[in-house]
C-alpha cells in the first residue's frame, strides 16, 4: 500500500509525518500490540467453538485506531462497524468484557446479548459495533449533530470501510454534515476489500478521500500503516471540524491480514500480498523498528511489554471462558425501559 | 511451556475437517501469524495461523487425515530448547473419543441445529408415476433452478453481492458466473437500496431480474423499492407496466448471528398486495418454486434459510420441473390435528409428528410453501377434519403468519374448530447472542408438542 497509495496522500508529500516522542512510540506500541494480541487470541477462541457466529477480526489495520485516539481529546465519540474490536480496545473498554461479549457471558459489554459486532459504551463514548455496513456512518453524523446543537466543542469519528463508503446514506449524510457544518470526521479504513470485492470491482471512483469533493468536503489519503500519519491526520481533521469548519474525510489506506471473517478462505487475493503487507508495512514492526533504532527502548523492555499485554489478554480470555452464559430472564430484559 | 495446537472450528456450524496439508514441519520455528497448516471444511480450504510462538515440536495428526474433530490436538508448540514432551498430549497418543467430543458449554453443536436427512415426501401431483429421483441439497437445487431459466431464457440475469466471482456467500449462485458470463451474473457495490432499484427498473422494461440480497437483513435497505415501486407499479399504471423480478436470499436466523442478522421476514412482506411470498422447506420445492418464481410476472420475495442449504431431499428427474406458487402441500396426512408451517418451521413440526406418533396422536403437517397468495382451502380442508389447528414458525408473534392463520381459520371453520388455534412462534424479543438465549428465543419441538397436546386436551 504504502508505496503507491502514500506517494499520492499529502501528508507524504512534506517531509513525512512528525516525529514521535519516545513516551507516544511506546504507547501506540503497546496499544496496537494489545489489539494485535487480543485479536489472535480471539481467533484462537473462535476455533474452539467459544465464539460463534461472525468474527471480524483487525489484525493489520492496528495504526488506524490508534493513531486517531492519540489526535482525540476526552468526549469525542466513536463509531464503527462490526470490525470492532480494536476500536473498543483503544478507547479504553475492558478486555474482559469485550472478550466475555464474545463468548456470549454475562460479563460481557452487552450482557452476553450483543456479540462481536454489537457492543456500546456509553461511558467511553463509544457508540458501536453495528451489523449492517453503512448504518454507522448516519449514526455518527448524529453524534455530531449532537455536538454542534450542545456546542460542546467535541467532534465524531465516524469509522467505516471502502465497501460501505459505496451505501447511499454516506452520501446523504455528507450533504446534511456539510450544509450544517457538523463536527464529524468521516474515516474510510480502505482494507483494499469489501469481503471478496476490491475496491477497483466495487468503487467508480476509488479515491475515497475525492467522496466529499460535490459536497465540498475536504478529504485526504493518509499511510493508515504509519501511527504517526494518522495522528496527524487525525489532528488536523478534528481541529477543522472544532474551528467549526465542518466534516472532513480521512481515506485511511490499510490492509486486513486475515479473511473478512473467520470463514472466509480469501482466495481473491494472493498470498504473496498479504505476505508483502505483513513483511514490509506491518504497523506494530514499524514503531518496533524505530523504538530500537532510536534507543528508546531495549529488546529486554519490549519483551516485557509484550508479557504484560499478553497477560491482560489471557486474563480475558480466562475470564471469557469461565464466566457463567447469562440467566435465562435476560431474554426478556432491555426490550423497553 | 509447550502447548498444543488444537484443530480449529473454521465456520459456526463445523463439528470436524480434514487436515489438508502441513505447511511447517517438526522443528521450524514458528511466529504468531505464520500459517502452520491448511484444513479443508465442507465449503472451502482454510488456513490455520499460529497464535503461540516457539518450534513446532511435534505433530499428532499427519497429512490428509479425514474427520478430524475440532479441538483435537494437531500438533505441539515448544519454547525454544523445549521438547514437545512438555505438551500435555504426546504425539504417539491416539485422540481420544473424549477429545473429540469435547465441547465447550457455549459451543453450538450443529446438532441443535434441525438437520433433516432425506425426507420421504408425498410425490407432488404433478410429477408423473415412476419418474426417478435425485438427491440433492437445497443448495444444489436453487441453483440448478436458476441455471435452468437461464439457459431457456436470454432475459433473465441474477446482480446481487459476491454472486459473481466468489460464487456467493453463501454459494448458492456457484458455476453461474463460469456457465453465463459477466453480462449475466453480476457483481455489485453494496448498495442494496440502488440495486434494488435497479432491478425493478430493468424489470419494468420486461427484463427478469433476480436479485440476490447476501441476507434478507440488508433488503430492509431496500424495502422501500420493494414495495414503493415493485409491488405497486402495476396497480398505479393501471396494469400497463407489471415487475417481473425475483428477490431472494436467506432469511431469518442462522446461528449465533445476533439482532441485526436474525430477522424472519416472512410476515412483513406477506401483509403487501403486489407481493408473491415463497417459502419453501424442501429442495423439490426449493426447485420447482424457483423456477415459477423466476417465469411469473409479479415480484416475488423468495424466502431461502441458511440452516436448510445443506440439507439433502429427494428431487424429481425431469427436464422442467415446476411447483405452482400459491399451493400448500400435505407433508403428512393425520386425524387429530393440523400442525401449519413452511421454511425452517417445518423442522420443528415434522420432529413433533414424529413424537406425537409414538403417543398414538396423528398429526397432519401442511407445508404451505407460499405465504400469499395462501392456499387457505388446505389448511381449511385439513382443520374441517382435524379440529384442531397449530401453527409454527422461527418469526415473532405479533401480527405474524400464524396471527393471519388463526384468524383465517376462525373465519372460515369456527364451527369445526374444538378448541381455539395454538400458535408456536419465536419469542418476542430481538435474538440475543449468547448459546443458551438464543435457543430459548427460538421455537422447539417441545413446545410443539405441548401445543398440539393443548389443543386435544390431553
Ligand atoms: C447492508 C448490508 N449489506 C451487506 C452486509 C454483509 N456484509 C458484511 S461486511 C461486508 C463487507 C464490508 O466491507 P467494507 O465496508 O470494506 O469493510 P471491511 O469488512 O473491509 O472492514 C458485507 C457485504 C451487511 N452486513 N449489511
Ligand atoms: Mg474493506
Amino acid at each position: 500500500m504504502a508505496s503507491s497509495a502514500s506517494s499520492r496522500s499529502k501528508s507524504q508529500k512534506t517531509a513525512g509525518p512528525a516525529v514521535f516522542t519516545r513516551d507516544q512510540e511506546l504507547h501506540a506500541y503497546r496499544e496496537m500490540l494489545q489489539i494485535r494480541r487480543f485479536e489472535e487470541k480471539a481467533g484462537q477462541m473462535y476455533g474452539m467453538g467459544l465464539i460463534g457466529g461472525f468474527c471480524h477480526l483487525y489484525i493489520g489495520q492496528e495504526a488506524v485506531v490508534v493513531g486517531m485516539q492519540m489526535a482525540s481529546i476526552e468526549g469525542d465519540q466513536i463509531i464503527t462497524g462490526y470490525r470492532d474490536h480494536g476500536h473498543m480496545l483503544v478507547c479504553g473498554m475492558d478486555p474482559k468484557g469485550v472478550m466475555a461479549e464474545l463468548t456470549g457471558r454475562r460479563g460481557g459489554l452487552s450482557k452476553g446479548k450483543g456479540g462481536s459486532m454489537h457492543m456500546f459504551s456509553k461511558e467511553k463514548h463509544f457508540y458501536g459495533g453495528h451489523g449492517i455496513v453503512g448504518a454507522q456512518v448516519s449514526l455518527g453524523t448524529g453524534l455530531a449533530f449532537a455536538n454542534h446543537y450542545r456546542g460542546n466543542g467535541n467532534a465524531s469519528m465516524i469509522y467505516f470501510g471502502d465497501g460501505a463508503a459505496n451505501q447511499g446514506q454516506v452520501y446523504e449524510s455528507f450533504n446534511m454534515a456539510e450544509l450544517w457544518k457538523l463536527p464529524a470526521v468521516y474515516i474510510i479504513e480502505n482494507n483494499r476489500y469489501a469481503m471478496g470485492t476490491s475496491v477497483s470491482r466495487a468503487s467508480a471512483q476509488s479515491d475515497f478521500s475525492k467522496r466529499g469533493l460535490s459536497f465540498n468536503i475536504p478529504g485526504e489519503q493518509v499511510d493508515g500503516m504509519d501511527v504517526r500519519a494518522v495522528r496527524e491526520a487525525g489532528l488536523k481533521a478534528l481541529t477543522w471540524c472544532r474551528e467549526g469548519k465542518g466534516p472532513y474525510i480521512l481515506e485511511m489506506q490499510t490492509y486486513r491480514y486475515r479473511g473478512h471473517s473467520m470463514s472466509d478462505p480469501a482466495k481473491y487475493r494472493s498470498k504473496e500480498e498479504v505476505q508483502k503487507m505483513r513483511e514490509e508495512h506491518d504497523p506494530i514492526e514499524q514503531v518496533r523498528a524505530r523504538l530500537l533504532r532510536e534507543k528508546f527502548a531495549t529488546e529486554d523492555e519490549l519483551k516485557a511489554i509484550d508479557a504484560k499485554v499478553r497477560a491482560i489478554v489471557a486474563e480475558a480470555a480466562e475470564f471469557a471462558t469461565n464466566d457463567p452464559e447469562p440467566d435465562p430472564s435476560e431474554l426478556w430484559t432491555d426490550i423497553l425501559v | 511451556m509447550a502447548v498444543n495446537v488444537l484443530m480449529p472450528a473454521l465456520s459456526p456450524t463445523m463439528e470436524q475437517g480434514k487436515l489438508a496439508k502441513w505447511v511447517k514441519k517438526v522443528g521450524d520455528t514458528v511466529k504468531s501469524g505464520d500459517v502452520l497448516a491448511e484444513i479443508e471444511t465442507d465449503k472451502a480450504l482454510m488456513e490455520v495461523e499460529a497464535v503461540d510462538e516457539g518450534v513446532l515440536a511435534a505433530i499428532l495428526i499427519p497429512d490428509g487425515t479425514e474427520n478430524v474433530a475440532v479441538n483435537t490436538p494437531i500438533a505441539v508448540i515448544a519454547a525454544e530448547g523445549e521438547s514437545a514432551d512438555a505438551a500435555p498430549v504426546t504425539a504417539s497418543k491416539p485422540v481420544s473419543p473424549e477429545l473429540a467430543t469435547q465441547k465447550p458449554a457455549a459451543a453450538v453443536s450443529a446438532s441443535d441445529a434441525p438437520t433433516a436427512p432425506v425426507v420421504a415426501i408425498a410425490a407432488a401431483s404433478d410429477v408423473p408415476p415412476g419418474t426417478p429421483m435425485v438427491a440433492m441439497t437445497v443448495r444444489e437445487a436453487l441453483r440448478d433452478a436458476m441455471a435452468e431459466e437461464m439457459r431457456a431464457d436470454e432475459d433473465v440475469f441474477i446482480m446481487g453481492e459476491e454472486v459473481a466471482e466468489y460464487q456467493g456467500a453463501y454459494k448458492i449462485t456457484q458455476g453461474l458466473l463460469q456457465e453465463f458470463g459477466a453480462r449475466r451474473v453480476i457483481d455489485t457495490p453494496i448498495t442494496e437500496h440502488g440495486f434494488a432499484g435497479i432491478g425493478v427498473g430493468a424489470a419494468m422494461t420486461g427484463l427478469k431480474p433476480i436479485v440476490e440480497f447476501m441476507t434478507f437483513n440488508f433488503a430492509m435497505q431496500a424495502i422501500d423499492q420493494i414495495i414503493n415501486s415493485a409491488a405497486k407499479t402495476l396497480y398505479m399504471s393501471g396494469g400497463q407496466m407489471g415487475c417481473p423480478i425475483v428477490f431472494r436470499g436467506p432469511n431469518g436466523a442462522a446461528a449465533r448471528v445476533a439482532a441485526q442478522h436474525s430477522q424472519d421476514y416472512a410476515a412483513w412482506y406477506s401483509q403487501i398486495p403486489g407481493l408473491k411470498v415463497v417459502a419453501p422447506y424442501t429442495a423439490a420445492d426449493f426447485k420447482g418454486l424457483m423456477k415459477s418464481a423466476i417465469r411469473d410476472p409479479n415480484p416475488i420475495i423468495f424466502l431461502e434459510n441458511e440452516i436448510l442449504y445443506g440439507q439433502t431431499f429427494d428431487v424429481p428427474q425431469m427436464d422442467d420441473y415446476t411447483v405452482p406458487i400459491g399451493k400448500a402441500r400435505i407433508h403428512r396426512t393425520g386425524k387429530d390435528v393440523t400442525l401449519v408451517s413452511w421454511s425452517i418451521g417445518m423442522t420443528y413440526a415434522i420432529k413433533a409428528a414424529d413424537e406425537l406418533a409414538k403417543e398414538g396422536i396423528e398429526a397432519e403437517i401442511i407445508d404451505l410453501r407460499t405465504i400469499r397468495p395462501m392456499d387457505v382451502d388446505t389448511i381449511i380442508a385439513s382443520v374441517q377434519k382435524t379440529g384442531r389447528c397449530v401453527t409454527v414458525e422461527e418469526g415473532w408473534p405479533q401480527s405474524g403468519v400464524g396471527a393471519e392463520i388463526a384468524a383465517r381459520v376462525m373465519e372460515r371453520a369456527f364451527d369445526w374448530l374444538d378448541a381455539p388455534v395454538v400458535r408456536v412462534t419465536g419469542k418476542d424479543v430481538p435474538m440475543p447472542y449468547a448459546a443458551n438465549l438464543e435457543k430459548l428465543a427460538l421455537p422447539n419441538v417441545g413446545e410443539v408438542i405441548q401445543a398440539a397436546k393443548a389443543v386435544l386436551y390431553r
